[in-house]
């Protein structure tokens, strides 16, 4: 049995099969191969990757209970598409502008509430999703609840590709970093941590305030690839659907993330004519992996190159 | 003035209603330290019991409220044997969790076999008189809903400090172990606080739909966070604190409906909700408590 232990090959690989799978999408699509149906589902499933990512670093990573994530994906999706639609400015500057003013909404958000714990802060990030829905009803500007009409497509696959990968790049990079372990050691146990000399509060903050600027990155993805963005879309459902997807791959787990939202989108393309079963589908995954696995699909584990080399190395 | 003391009157009403949910959070929180997600659903499962009470069987309000309560007094227990007691000794997380995965099931089973359609409460279940009070308008419906909330309540009270099963209800929610070891049987105290929460729930969902004329899958949800606000508000766990904060965010509503923007209803109601985890976490009744390591 060969480890593949050397990081570079590792990272040889990884870039490798992600190049051939950007490229092949980009081939069908360009090629006129792909259907609509198919390239709405890619398309999700880039911004539900980057939404369940961000998403599973707050709620996985560090242990904080969020049920606000859709209202930052709120906050970044209508900075985008006044910077783009109303202002005529480049897509860029629209992301850009769209993950710092989430961030800001999470930093915002986060230095008051995280000082709650468990079942308090699920609440009160839940609530503050809801009132970020229900200012952007009551703003004139962004014509309150009918929403923002005819933005442009900008979100092209490379956009969308590029924008999941941006995101589990930083994120996993910060969760191998000192700063991640420091953010772990909070989820294993916050008073302990906090005896050890490390700042809780900056690092929940820290965590909070990058998922809510990802959260706004798939935002701005959003809205530039369906034109069209209501604050009824952004409700406490859309937060319920990412935290599905989370929780399904495993609290603790980027690969699991990765993994489920795929898994997820598929799944509700499957069931798009029937929304009913989809959702009780889902509640009964939520109950079901909560009852007999509440580690999630892969616990706090990663798939990785090591994981197919030792399946490889067990075949021989 | 008068028109002031018409919104308080308003305001009672749909107070009572709220209050009512809010002690089922409150029981189920006081017991097992869970944030009953699925209660505002259960509620609507009430109000769809006496829907069908009312259209199918054709039977008198008080039948079908009564058919309601006990219908999800035994949901509830089911529910909460099934779901979460499981999950008694996970995390709390995980059993939030679940708790909103019954909420959904609730949710969308019931729009799955009954349609996602608003259905109309039957007006002839309750004919609408208005009484002319000194200038006040009153309606029957109000007077109703208020006088059963009150009674209802009054019963609870009953039942929790001067029957043995509140007796025990208190003590496991005070200390579980000792509530063991003194013999009382857990797991029937927990089924119990369910069946008593679910049933003042399903009285609300009937409130309900006689105060909004109309039933549907997702009729529990805001009224249904409301009254988490209610109880939180006055401190979670706490039975007359649910009360209290109920009859305010019941009053706080009609207010903002009447005087400010009736948009913003809503948000004032999380604003509420924020403003209490941030000032005073514990509620209005609740004690502060260190943490224990």
């Amino acid at each position: 049995m060969q480890k593949v232990n050397n990081k570079w090959l590792k990272l040889g690989i990884e870039v490798v099969v992600l190049a051939a799978l950007f490229t092949l999408v980009q081939y069908l699509i360009t090629a006129g191969l792909l259907k609509q149906y198919y390239q709405i589902s890619l398309a999700s499933m880039c911004i539900n990757v980057t939404l369940a990512v961000s998403l599973s670093l707050i709620n996985g990573f560090t242990g904080q209970l969020s049920l606000g994530h859709a209202g930052f994906m709120a906050v970044g999706a209508y900075i985008a598409a006044i910077m783009t639609n109303m202002l005529d400015l480049p897509f860029i500057t629209g992301i850009l502008a769209a993950m710092l003013g989430a961030g800001l909404a999470g930093f915002i958000i986060g230095v008051p509430t995280l000082r709650l714990k468990g079942d308090y802060l699920a609440i009160a990030t839940l609530a503050f999703g809801e009132i970020i829905r229900v200012t952007l009803q009551n703003i004139g500007y962004v014509n309150g609840p009918a929403g923002i009409m005819g933005i442009p497509k900008f979100a092209t696959w490379p956009w969308l590709f590029g924008g999941a990968i941006v995101t589990i790049v930083v994120i996993v990079n910060l969760i191998n970093s000192s700063y991640g372990r420091a953010i772990i050691s909070i989820r294993e146990d916050e008073t302990a941590s906090e005896l050890m000399g490390i700042n809780t509060t900056k690092y929940k903050v820290l965590a909070f305030v990058v998922g809510a600027g990802f959260a706004g990155l798939a935002g701005a993805l959003y809205a530039h690839y369906f034109y069209i963005i209501k604050p009824e879309t952004f409700n406490f459902l859309k937060s319920f659907d990412i935290l599905v997807m989370v929780v399904l791959g495993g609290l603790g787990s980027t690969t699991g993330a990765i993994i489920a939202a795929v898994f997820v989108t598929a799944l509700t393309a499957a069931l798009q004519s029937f929304p009913a079963i989809r959702m009780v589908l889902y509640a009964l995954i939520l109950i079901i992996v909560m009852i007999y696995r509440p580690q999630g699909l892969m616990g706090n584990k990663e798939l990785s190159l090591r994981t197919f080399g030792r399946i490889w190395g067990g075949r021989h | 003035m008068l028109e002031f003391t018409q919104q308080i009157v308003n305001g009672l009403s749909l107070g009572a209603i709220y209050a009512l949910i809010a002690l089922g959070y409150t029981m189920v929180y006081g017991i097992i330290k869970l944030i009953n997600f699925a209660h505002g659903d259960i509620m609507m499962v009430g109000a769809l019991v006496s829907y069908f009470s009312l259209t199918l069987l054709g039977t008198n309000i008080f039948v079908a409220m009564a058919a309601a309560m006990i219908a999800c007094a035994v949901f509830g227990v089911l529910i909460e044997k099934i779901a979460y007691r499981p999950l008694r000794n996970s995390t709390r997380i995980a059993a939030l969790i679940t708790a909103i995965g019954v909420s959904l099931f609730l949710e969308y089973f019931t729009i799955f076999i009954f349609g996602p359609a608003q259905k109309v409460f039957p007006a002839s279940a309750f004919p609408i008189k208005a009484y002319a009070l000194g200038g006040l308008s009153v309606l029957n419906k109000d007077v109703f809903v208020f006088v059963s909330a009150v009674v209802l309540m009054i019963i609870l009270q009953y039942i929790i400090k001067w029957t043995k099963t509140g007796k025990a209800m208190r003590a496991v929610s005070l200390d579980q172990e000792a509530a063991v070891l003194m013999g009382i049987s857990v797991d029937k105290t927990i089924s119990i606080t369910f069946a008593i929460g679910s049933a003042l729930a399903a009285a609300a969902g009937v409130m309900l739909g006689i105060y909004y004329n109309t039933v549907n899958p997702l009729m529990g949800i805001i009224p249904g966070l409301k009254a988490f606000v209610a109880a939180v508000l006055g401190g979670i766990g706490i039975i007359p604190g649910a009360m209290v904060g109920g009859f305010v965010m019941g009053l706080l509503e009609t207010m903002v409906s009447g005087y400010g923007n009736s948009l913003y209803r809503d948000a004032v109601a999380f604003g509420v909700l924020i403003f209490i985890l941030l000032i005073k976490p514990s509620g209005i009744f609740g004690e502060d408590t260190g943490e224990k390591v």
